[in-house]
């Protein structure tokens, strides 16, 4: 029998009941209920049934919420979905984090900083980029809000089990490149619909080398290629991270569960249904031109040419995408005027990602056709930034220093691109209208965001030291 | 939630690649960016936010020509989309819209994986045809005829004649056949659930967290 893969290590360790035909009954460990989901809670109560296990469940007012300087304003942070949110957690017996309070934040963001991910757990989100978590080790996925509410009654979630893909990032990175570059090389190289039906483990030299923060950027984005799971098998650096966290176990416990977790990895002999190499050795610092992140280039590269497309269907997309953008074929994407530009999101908004902006930053100021916003992605990570000074250095360059949440990723809370306006943003989905109705998105790393601020249109960071 | 076992209207032929759900569910209406947003939307609300960016100018006035506001395909029981449909983001408001809107199939090459099990809970079905088929359906479409759902017999007949089976999990067909109460189906388990509980906690007690 050959070995197995993590991906079904994991999977069969949660297995409550096989259903046949690839489905079975999985225990959900952890879960997670964003604000914009809190009507998962309603419909339980009002079905009159109890949460399965509260002790299991947190609350997480992120998406909805202002990010406002130090606003208090009771409009932002009693909006509705926030109000019913506390309002379902207190009836419920669960933890609620409350906005601006310990544990505050972006649930990608919070959820490995306060121990709550845990190697080999499965972990469910009502949003897409729960795969954020798979950089510790834990199966995370999204699901859709009337899912949650079967989690929510019963602890339990009916899933197909998905085909495996190993991916492995060879080379050393060159400097000035983060996990931003490489997700967004690697969506690039291999497309967004790549990894439908998969769950996906990273592996190679440059998932050996790669900080914790950046396995978190490159696994949050496994969604933008289709891929629900992204995982990366846990080493000495998860536990390292992982150690004293609020959530995670303690003394004895902290002993059987590392050695537990030390056996999560796939067999050497374990076999994928798909393999796929990538070298990362001549990475340049990537920025999207369109409206998939597929539609990627080196920050000094030039913009394609649909003409040059032979698939009529994805010339006219190309088309259709350069006309949204407003943008030209052939011209370089560098040097192109910008509006705005956010740094912030479940992808890059942790505390590795404001100091390589603050770096780019610090004695700059930002151009006065541009307006900068540094978004924290949770209170933790916004009082180590202030601990440090760098809201003084964003500040000092001009940019606005946030209150953590999703903010300007895609506007739930009202922090919109105005229509027509370009930003360069560190989020992780161009889409067309993602970032407000006509706003015009550039995907790239804190620092071509933070080059580009300071420059007024797109910038390569290498050329800036 | 309601069975869904025969469907017949017309298909709306949107066939592009990397439909996402921010373009089946947009956040906000072109005019109302930016707006606060209510916590509860009625059924019609859902059906008039449905692909608003396409629907509406930025006087939220519909554009005419966009496909969903032409007659017969404002009454479309179908939608045909590219590669990819539904990739993006987990809202289940993109299913529930257009299932509000009255479609309730979708018939496209491939899926975003939240998306098609999204679909399945709010009643509707995403059907996989392969790129050749949902050419030849789109093509049948384009005069507004009926198409025809046999959801049991996994068979689906268009305008033109064609007639297609399909494959869809049987797990999930049963669902869609009896409009299935999920959660109730799997608390009838919970002493397997609770068993398995307390099986892992002897095993692994950090997973619970008392």
């Amino acid at each position: 029998m050959p070995g197995q893969t993590l991906f079904e290590k994991i999977w069969s360790r949660h297995v409550v009941a096989d259903y046949g035909d690839g489905f079975a009954l999985m225990h959900i460990d952890r879960l997670i209920v964003p604000d914009l989901s809190s009507r998962a809670l309603s419909a339980l109560r009002e079905r009159g049934l109890p949460l399965h296990n509260p002790e299991l469940v947190f609350g997480c007012a992120d998406h909805a919420i202002s990010t406002d300087p130090g606003s208090n304003d009771p409009h932002s942070l009693n909006n509705p979905f926030v109000a019913n949110l506390r309002e379902q957690s207190k009836h419920f017996g669960m933890t609620m984090f409350e906005p601006r309070e310990f544990g505050a934040g972006i649930m990608h963001v919070i959820a490995p900083e306060l121990g709550i991910t845990l190697p080999g757990l499965t972990l469910c989100c009502s949003d897409s980029h729960s795969c954020t978590n798979g950089a510790l080790g834990a199966l995370s996925w999204g699901i859709g809000a009337g899912e949650l509410t079967h989690i929510l009654a019963t602890q339990t979630s009916v899933q197909k089990k998905p085909k495996t893909m190993h991916i492995r990032l060879d080379g050393k990175l060159p400097p000035g490149t983060q996990g931003k570059d490489i997700i967004l090389h690697l969506i690039g190289q291999i497309g967004v619909a790549a990894g439908n039906g998969y769950a996906v483990e990273y592996a190679g030299e440059v998932i050996d080398d790669l900080p914790m923060e950046g396995r978190f950027t490159l696994c949050n984005m496994s969604v933008e290629f289709g891929a629900r799971f992204g995982i990366i098998a846990p080493d000495d650096m998860a536990f390292d991270y992982l150690a004293g966290r609020p959530y995670a176990p303690k003394g004895e416990l902290w002993e059987a569960a590392t050695k537990d977790w030390s056996s999560l990895a796939s067999d050497s002999d374990a076999v994928f249904d798909n393999e796929v190499v990538v070298d990362f050795s001549g990475l340049a610092p990537q920025i999207t031109w369109g409206n998939t992140p597929e539609a990627v280039l080196p920050v000094d590269g030039r913009i394609p040419d649909p003409s040059s497309e032979h698939d009529s269907a994805r010339r006219s997309a190309m088309e259709a995408a350069l006309a949204y953008m407003d943008l030209k074929p052939g011209e370089t994407i560098e040097g192109t005027p910008i509006d705005w530009v956010f740094i912030g999101s479940c992808t890059n908004s942790r505390i590795s990602d404001l100091r390589a902006a603050a770096a780019v930053v610090k004695g700059r100021k930002v151009a006065k056709n541009v307006r900068a916003w540094a978004v924290p992605g949770s209170q933790s990570v916004k009082r180590e930034a202030e601990a440090e000074g760098l809201d003084a250095i964003f500040k000092e360059a001009g940019f606005e220093w946030r209150e953590a949440g999703c903010s300007m990723c895609l506007g739930a809370n009202g922090d919109i691109v105005p229509s027509g306006r370009r930003s360069v943003s560190t989020s992780n989905r161009n889409f067309v209208g993602r970032q407000g109705p006509g706003s015009r998105t550039h995907l790239a790393s804190p620092v071509v965001a933070a080059a580009s601020a300071c420059a007024g249109k797109i910038a390569d960071p290498r050329k800036m030291v | 939630m309601e069975p869904l076992i025969h469907l017949t209207g017309p298909a709306a032929p949107i066939v592009r690649d990397n439909i996402n759900t921010d373009l089946i569910a947009p956040m906000f209406t072109p005019r109302t960016a930016g707006q606060p947003r209510g916590m509860t939307m009625t059924r019609g609300d859902l059906a008039r936010m449905l692909f608003a960016g396409w629907r509406y100018d930025k006087q939220d006035r519909e554009i005419s020509d966009f496909i969903l506001n032409r007659e017969p395909f404002r009454q479309a029981r179908f939608l045909i989309g590219g590669v990819n449909f539904g990739c993006g983001s987990s809202r289940d408001t993109a299913p529930k819209m257009l299932s509000a809107f009255g479609i309730r199939c979708v018939i496209a090459p491939s899926y975003g994986a939240i998306f098609y099990d999204n679909c399945f809970k709010s009643g509707m079905l995403p059907m996989i045809m392969n790129e050749a088929a949902v050419k030849e359906l789109a093509r049948e479409a384009e005069g507004g005829g009926d198409f025809s759902l046999d959801l049991a017999a996994q068979k689906i007949t268009a305008p033109g004649g064609t007639i297609l089976n399909f494959d869809v999990p049987a797990f999930r067909r049963e669902q869609l056949l009896v409009g299935a109460d999920d959660i109730e189906l799997t608390l009838r388990r919970n002493a397997e659930i609770l068993e398995y509980q307390k099986r892992e906690r002897a095993m692994r007690p950090w997973t619970f967290l008392r």
